[in-house]
C-alpha cells in the first residue's frame, strides 16, 4: 500500500514538473511563430515517455543510487577498514581515507570519460582550436580534473576546512588563467564545468559527501556535507584553460623551433 | 515501430554506458577492498534497474518530444522575430527546462530533508516540500535569467569573461553575508542544473543566434550560456538562503 502511494505521489509531482514547459513550447509554436506543430502524436507519446521515465528514475534513484553513495561513504569511513580514525586531541586523520581518496578519484575520473556531452564539447573545442587541441587530451585533461576535485572535495569534508576557501581560491586560478589563455578556448571552457556532471553521477556524488559527513566525528551534514558537485564543476574550467594554454604553447614553439635551429 | 524500438534500444545503451563506470568502480571495490556483504542488495539491484529504465524512457521521450518542437522554436525565434519573445522564449526554456531537471529535483529533496534534520526548518513533509520546491524554483528563475543575459550578450557583443568574473566577485561578496548553511548546497547548485534536459535545448538556442546575428562566431559566441546558467543559480540559492533566514528571524 505504502508502495503505492509513493508510486502515485512521484507520477504526480512529475506530471507538475513537465507539463508547464511543454505547453508553453506549444503555445509558442502555435501563437508566436504560428506554425502548426510538426507531428501531434510524436510530441504526446514522447511526453508519456517523458513522464514515466522521470518517475521511475526518481525512484530507482531514491532506491539505489542515494543508498549506494552513503553506503560507500560509510564503508570506506569504517574504522575496521581505515584503522584509529581520531588522533590524540579527538580531531580526524585525514591521512587514514586513502581508499576513501581512491574511490573518489576513479569515480570522478571514469564517470567523466564515459560523459557525451564531454565528447561534444571536446569535438568543438579542437574544431576552434584548429586541430591544436586533441580530443583525448582534452577528454583525459577534464577527467582528471574532476577526478582531482572530487577527491580534493572529500579531503574538505573530512579535514572540515571551509569550502569557500577553495572556491574563491578556484575562481582566482580561473581568472589569471582567463587573462592568458588562447580567446577561443574561454567559452568552451567555461561551459565544460556546467556539463560534467550528469544526471547519474550528481546524485552519487551528493550522497557520497553526504555520507561522509554523517560518519566522521565532528562533521555536519548540513555544513559540511554539500560541495562535492561544486569541485566537480570548477576543475574542468581551470583543466581546459590550462590544456588551451599548453596547446598554444606547443603550437608556438613549434612554429619558432625552425627559426631557431 | 521499428524505428521506435532502434531509437529505444540506443537510449537504453546510452543509460547503461552512463551508468557502467559507476557500476564498475562501485563493484571492485566491494569484491576486492571492502568484502563484506552487502544488506539490501536485491533493492540496490532493483533501482539500478528502475534508474536504467527511467533515464532510458526518459531521454527516448525528450528526443520525441521537447528537443525537435524546442530546437524548431529556438531557431525560428533567433532568426526572425522580435527581442521581446526571444528574450521571453529564452526565460520560459530555461526555466522550464531547470523545474524538470531530474538531478536537481534529486538534490533539493536532499537539501530538505538535511535542513529538517538539523533543525533548520520544521521536520514536517509540508516544510520539507516548501523548502525543496522554493529552491528548485529560484534556482530555474536564475538559470531562465541566465539565457536572457547569454542571450543579450550573443546579440551585443558583451564581453563574456568579463560577466563571469562579476559573476564570481558577486558570488564571494555574498559568501560573507550568507548563512553558513546555505553555502555548500548554493555553490552545488551550479553544476546541478545543467544536464539532461537544460544542455541540449541551450545549445540550439545559442548555436542558432550566433549564426543568424552577422559578424558572430558561431563557434565562440554560441557558447557560454551554459557557463552562465552554471554561476546564477550560485547567486540566488545564496539570495534565498538569505531571504529565508530574514524572514524565519
Amino acid at each position: 500500500m505504502d508502495l503505492v502511494l509513493i508510486v502515485a505521489r512521484t507520477f504526480g509531482r512529475t506530471v507538475l514538473d513537465v507539463l508547464p514547459v511543454l505547453s508553453f513550447l506549444v503555445a509558442f509554436q502555435l501563437l508566436v511563430i504560428r506554425r502548426p506543430l510538426p507531428d501531434w502524436q510524436k510530441i504526446l507519446s514522447g511526453t508519456v515517455f517523458v513522464i514515466v521515465g522521470l518517475s521511475l528514475f526518481l525512484l530507482g534513484l531514491e532506491q539505489a543510487l542515494f543508498p549506494v553513495g552513503r553506503l560507500m561513504a560509510r564503508q570506506l569511513s569504517d574504522p575496521s577498514l581505515v584503522g584509529i580514525t581520531t588522533s590524540a586531541d579527538g580531531s580526524v586523520l585525514w591521512q587514514q581515507f586513502m581508499w576513501l581518496y581512491a574511490f573518489a578519484f576513479l569515480i570522478g575520473f571514469s564517470t567523466t570519460i564515459a560523459e557525451p556531452s564531454l565528447l561534444a564539447v571536446a569535438i568543438k573545442a579542437n574544431e576552434v582550436s584548429g586541430g591544436s587541441v586533441h580530443v583525448w587530451g582534452l577528454r583525459v585533461t577534464v577527467a582528471l580534473g574532476v577526478a582531482i576535485g572530487i577527491t580534493l572535495g572529500c579531503y574538505r569534508i573530512i579535514s572540515g576546512t571551509p569550502l569557500h576557501y577553495y572556491i574563491i581560491a578556484g575562481y582566482a586560478v580561473v581568472v589569471v588563467q582567463t587573462l592568458f589563455a588562447p580567446k577561443l578556448i574561454i567559452p568552451l571552457a567555461y561551459d565544460s564545468g556546467g556539463v560534467t556532471t550528469s544526471t547519474v553521477t550528481v546524485p552519487i556524488v551528493t550522497a557520497l559527501g553526504l555520507g561522509l559527513a554523517e560518519h566522521i566525528p565532528g562533521r555536519s551534514p548540513l555544513l559540511d556535507g554539500f560541495g562535492l558537485v561544486a569541485f566537480a564543476s570548477l576543475f574542468p574550467i581551470i583543466a581546459v584553460l590550462a590544456y588551451g594554454q599548453l596547446a598554444a604553447l606547443r603550437a608556438s614553439f613549434s612554429k619558432d623551433s625552425p627559426r631557431s635551429g | 515501430m521499428q524505428e521506435a524500438i532502434t531509437a529505444l534500444w540506443g537510449d537504453l545503451l546510452g543509460s547503461l554506458r552512463d551508468l557502467a563506470p559507476i557500476v564498475l568502480v562501485i563493484g571492485s571495490f566491494q569484491f576486492l577492498i571492502l568484502d563484506q556483504p552487502v544488506e539490501s542488495a536485491a533493492e540496490l539491484l532493483g533501482g539500478t534497474a528502475l534508474v536504467v529504465v527511467g533515464l532510458t524512457f526518459f531521454v527516448y521521450g525528450l528526443r520525441l518530444a521537447l528537443f525537435p518542437v524546442g530546437e524548431s522554436l529556438a531557431f525560428s525565434l533567433a532568426r526572425k522575430g522580435s527581442l521581446f519573445w526571444l528574450l521571453l522564449f529564452a526565460f520560459v526554456l530555461g526555466f522550464g527546462t531547470t523545474m524538470a531537471e531530474p538531478a536537481l529535483i534529486a538534490v533539493t529533496n536532499e537539501a530538505a530533508q538535511i535542513a529538517a534534520a538539523d533543525g533548520v526548518i520544521e521536520s514536517t513533509g509540508q516544510a520539507r516540500d516548501w523548502y525543496a520546491t522554493g529552491m528548485r524554483l529560484t534556482v530555474a528563475v536564475a538559470v531562465g535569467l541566465a539565457l536572457v543575459i547569454g542571450v543579450l550578450r550573443i546579440l551585443t557583443g558583451w564581453s563574456l569573461p568579463l560577466i563571469i568574473i562579476g559573476g564570481y566577485v558577486t558570488v564571494i561578496a555574498m559568501t560573507g553575508l550568507a548563512p553558513p548553511e546555505i553555502i555548500g548546497i548554493a555553490y552545488d547548485s551550479g553544476g546541478v542544473t545543467t544536464s539532461t534536459v537544460t544542455v541540449p535545448l541551450v545549445a540550439a538556442l545559442g548555436i542558432g543566434l550566433a549564426s543568424s546575428v552577422a559578424e558572430r562566431n558561431p563557434m565562440t559566441d554560441g557558447f557560454g550560456l551554459i557557463a552562465l546558467a552554471s554561476l546564477t543559480p550560485i547567486i540566488f540559492v545564496l539570495g534565498y538562503g538569505m531571504l529565508v533566514q530574514w524572514t524565519l528571524s
